[in-house]
């Protein structure tokens, strides 16, 4: 295949690169693809199965890297006045306090540190203490960019209502899926989007990027949208089933992930491009959340749509019956 | 696949009148103040952007349950002394009870009901219910047992938040903060923020203080440390001074003879002959009969000035104090003598207030967070405009302006609501900008599989407008479910997010579902295209 290939007939001049349609139009997806996407539904749903458990057994043994919503504490965000910032010193000043454990990191640039003070025993009023004490220590050596102290019961009630967020979402979002389609669909699209939070979890204790409350609004974020697109490619199944009567299953399927192919990735190009501007340009404030939502909604949520929630649908029962039809014909 | 020309004037006029909304946040603040208050409504910055102080206090309300159980205790006292049912001694607080024992020739029953007396219905929305302050109940063998009910505490709680929040307005107004919120969030928490506030030390301390003044008189009946050793008189505590007074103790009597609630004003000032800050006080009209009589028959004693049981100073009487004013001296600086005039001012707290969660932005913190935002809003928003454009042509520029008029239309909804943004919620934008899109992907890739499979021009436009519409609402609902979710568990900044998130979804439904079609429609009616060019 050459670089640069230029086909010309009556409609029109047409220019490739690399096989891809550029002029007049990006074509990214060539019209009427046949990808048998079926057919991986013997290496996705195991390789699914092993990521997950995967995942999930990170979990356990290595944990999330909760943040000070969810295990309380104190958080410091400090930019050195003084030119860069001397962290063996700051670290020799703070943990001579009596707090505990304070980790120091450099948060950025070299004039910015992040203070976290683990949270003190006695309750409530320890907490804001501890800041006064840190304040105190470092004097004015340093100008205090952000501080966040979280006592002991609202992290407790921020873990709690995040959890029950995320589970309540999933239920509302089932009962909505088996309002619209049959329960088999929303049974479905419920098995693929807990797998792309599972893993989405998985992503964040390998990385032990901060799991904090922008994680649980990145998580709901990612649920959404991976929805989106099952429900676009559900959508085109259901109109499928109704209209090709004497399809096999399989067949119906993949036609119908084909030919939403197109707008797919698309549509996950534009949301990419829109994340990566988050990423690059948005700061660290944002940063886990933007990464989380790149992992979940970009790499996870495209995948799952076409190759677990889809063939699922098989397994389910969508249209048993329908391969001996074709075989009649 | 046309509209007439009414319905299409009002989809105009709605994405205009929205976008209207936004026109506010552009203008200098003096150009809008002259407009009507439901113009003028703008969106607010959170305090992730502005910079300030988010501090989430929480009342004791144990504290608030004691209370009301040892004042129920004293009320059970009176009744008893006052009709003779028994020893008075035989009152008793166990748990959240007072119980009391009958005296041997009383009558239970009627000393059941007179304490049945005590007991009030109660008063606002809980009076429909019946419901009663107190549950009196004979325990038998002559023991009598009173209890208040928890709605008669909960309500007891919300008298005392109330309370709180208006000292707290008080006091913080005093301290000259600009615009400062404070709001009651659940039951018994108090949120009090102040844009622009970097270190909150002062104001934490300021509202923590309960700020219970009294004054009483120093018992010279042992010397404090004699009393550390042993024990204090029944009728007398051992109370140390503040650490700008020495910290040393004093034994104090427990008795109280004027408190702050006599107080009717107090202003930091200096003393005439030492110039050190001081703060002269006003009593009320009994507080300073009340005070003047003690200082007549206590002339040459000590009196202590005692605030939240510390002792910040305590002058001897030289002379009679008739008047009703006086002044406290303490070692202060102009700062403490000002921040106890406030103190003062506003009132004692009904309850201990504990901040429970602290969250500080500084300026330069904010500052670079609407830099950072606002460039990665204009790259994102940049490259998905191009990526359009390159994919569909024209018809991508069709997208481009629906998009342009969504996020108008956001910012307009966020306008009309107040709504706060913050650091999230311009990532909620900038990710509206790449799902919106999706809905005239959606569209446009429709109407080339319609054409695909044969249909004309117009009828491959109208088919894909048709059938990619039930997608769109299909694929946004779920993601809305996420949105209010969020809305409900979320607060602060990912609360911010939740709410562009969502308006972002209705804009971008109401724009596909109107504005993209319209758009084409007039194409359409201009050009006449023999093909679709996308």
């Amino acid at each position: 295949m050459s670089v640069v290939h230029i086909d010309r007939d009556d409609t029109g001049t047409r220019i490739f690169l690399f096989g891809i349609q550029v002029f007049p139009h990006l074509r990214i997806v060539p019209d009427d693809t046949q990808f048998d996407f079926m057919r991986f539904r013997r290496v996705s749903f195991p390789m699914s199965a092993m990521l997950s458990i995967m995942a999930i057994t990170l979990f356990f043994t290595h944990g999330l890297n909760f943040g000070i919503d969810f295990v309380g504490g104190t958080l410091m965000e400090v930019r050195s006045t003084t030119g860069p910032a001397d962290l063996a010193k700051m670290r020799i000043t703070l943990n001579g306090l009596g707090l505990g454990e304070v980790q120091l990191q450099q948060f950025g640039t070299d004039t910015d540190v992040l203070i976290r003070v683990a949270q003190q025993p006695g309750g409530e009023a320890a907490q804001q203490a501890a800041v006064t004490k840190v304040r105190e220590a470092l004097g004015n050596d340093v100008d205090y960019r952000r501080v966040e102290v979280v006592g002991p019961r609202v992290s407790t009630e921020l873990l709690a209502y995040g959890t029950l967020g995320l589970v309540l979402a999933i239920v509302a979002i089932l009962i909505y899926l088996w309002f619209r389609f049959e329960w088999q669909f929303a049974l479905g699209a419920m098995i693929a989007n807990v797998h792309d939070l599972v893993l989405t979890i998985g992503f964040m204790s390998i990385t032990q990027i901060d799991f904090d409350l922008t994680s649980i609004a990145a998580l709901l974020t990612i649920l959404g949208y991976s929805l989106n697109d099952t429900v676009v490619i559900y959508d085109r199944i259901r109109e499928n089933l109704r209209k090709y009567k004497r399809l096999s299953m399989p067949d119906l399927l993949n036609s119908s992930v084909n030919s939403t192919l197109s707008r797919s990735i698309i549509t996950h190009v534009t949301v990419s491009l829109a994340l990566l501007a988050l990423l690059l340009f948005g700061g660290q404030a944002i940063h886990s959340f933007t990464a989380t939502m790149m992992f979940g909604v970009v790499l996870v949520g495209t995948y799952t749509s076409v190759f677990i929630a889809s063939p699922i649908l098989i397994y389910l029962g969508v249209g048993t019956g329908r391969d001996s039809l074709t075989s009649e014909s | 696949m046309f509209y007439s020309r009414l319905s299409a004037i009002s989809i105009l006029l709605t994405a205009f009148v929205v976008c209207a909304f936004a026109f506010p946040n552009f203008l200098p603040k003096e150009t809008v103040q002259s407009w009507p208050s439901w113009a003028q409504r703008h969106i607010v910055l959170g305090l992730d952007l502005q910079g300030g102080s988010h501090i989430l206090f929480e009342v004791d309300t144990d504290a608030v349950r004691k209370e009301k159980i040892a004042s129920l205790q004293d009320d059970v006292r009176r009744v008893v002394r006052d009709n003779k049912l028994g020893s008075p001694f035989t009152v008793v607080i166990r748990g959240n009870s007072v119980e009391f024992r009958v005296g041997e020739r009383v009558d239970p029953q009627f000393a059941l009901s007179k304490l049945r007396e005590l007991s009030q219905p109660l008063g606002g929305i809980l009076s429909a219910t019946g419901q009663r302050s107190i549950d009196v109940v004979d325990a038998g063998g002559g023991l009598i047992r009173l209890t208040v009910t928890e709605p008669a505490i909960l309500e007891r709680i919300r008298q005392a938040v109330d309370q709180s929040i208006e000292i707290i307005e008080k006091r913080v107004n005093a301290m000259g903060l600009v615009e400062p919120s404070i709001q009651r969030q659940g039951i018994d928490r108090i949120l009090v923020q102040v844009p622009g506030l970097g270190n909150p030390q002062e104001l934490i301390d300021t509202i923590g203080k309960t700020a219970k003044l009294t004054f009483r008189f120093v018992d010279n009946s042992m010397s404090p440390q004699q009393a550390l050793e042993t024990r204090p008189p029944a009728e007398s505590e051992v109370l140390y001074g503040t650490k700008a007074e020495g910290g040393r103790p004093y034994l104090i009597e427990k008795r109280v003879i004027v408190a702050g609630e006599d107080l009717t004003d107090a202003q930091p000032g200096f003393d005439a002959r030492t110039s050190q800050p001081i703060v002269n006080f006003k009593f009320n009209l009994s507080g300073a009969r009340r005070f003047g009589t003690a200082t007549v028959e206590n002339v040459g004693r000590e009196f202590a000035i005692v605030l939240d049981n510390e002792v910040i100073s305590a002058p001897v009487i030289r002379e009679p104090i008739t008047q009703g004013q006086g002044q406290i001296s303490g070692n202060f600086t102009v700062e403490s003598a000002n921040n106890l005039a406030i103190l003062l001012r506003a009132g004692a707290l009904p309850a201990k207030l504990t901040p429970i969660e602290q969250r500080v932005v500084g300026p330069g913190l904010g500052q670079d967070s609407i830099t950072k935002g606002k460039l990665a809003s204009y790259v994102g928003a940049a490259m998905v405009v191009i990526f359009m454009f390159a994919t569909y042509g024209l018809f991508g520029l069709f997208a481009n302006i629906a998009v342009a008029i969504n996020v108008a239309m956001i910012f307009g909804v966020l306008s009309m609501l107040s709504a706060t943004l913050t650091l999230p919620g311009i990532a909620g934008v900038v990710l509206t900008v790449g799902i919106a899109v999706d809905s005239n992907v959606l569209i446009y890739e429709r109407i080339r599989e319609e054409r695909r499979g044969g249909r004309t021009t117009i009828n491959a436009i109208d088919a894909g407008f048709n059938r990619a519409l039930a997608t769109i609402l299909d694929s946004n609902i779920t993601t809305f479910i996420a949105a209010a979710v969020l809305y409900f568990i979320g607060t602060g900044p990912v609360r911010g997010f939740a709410v562009t998130l969502g308006i972002g979804i209705l804009t971008t439904v109401f724009t596909a579902f109107t504005l993209t079609r319209l758009i084409v429609a007039y194409w359409i009616k201009w050009r006449r295209p023999k093909v679709v060019p996308i």
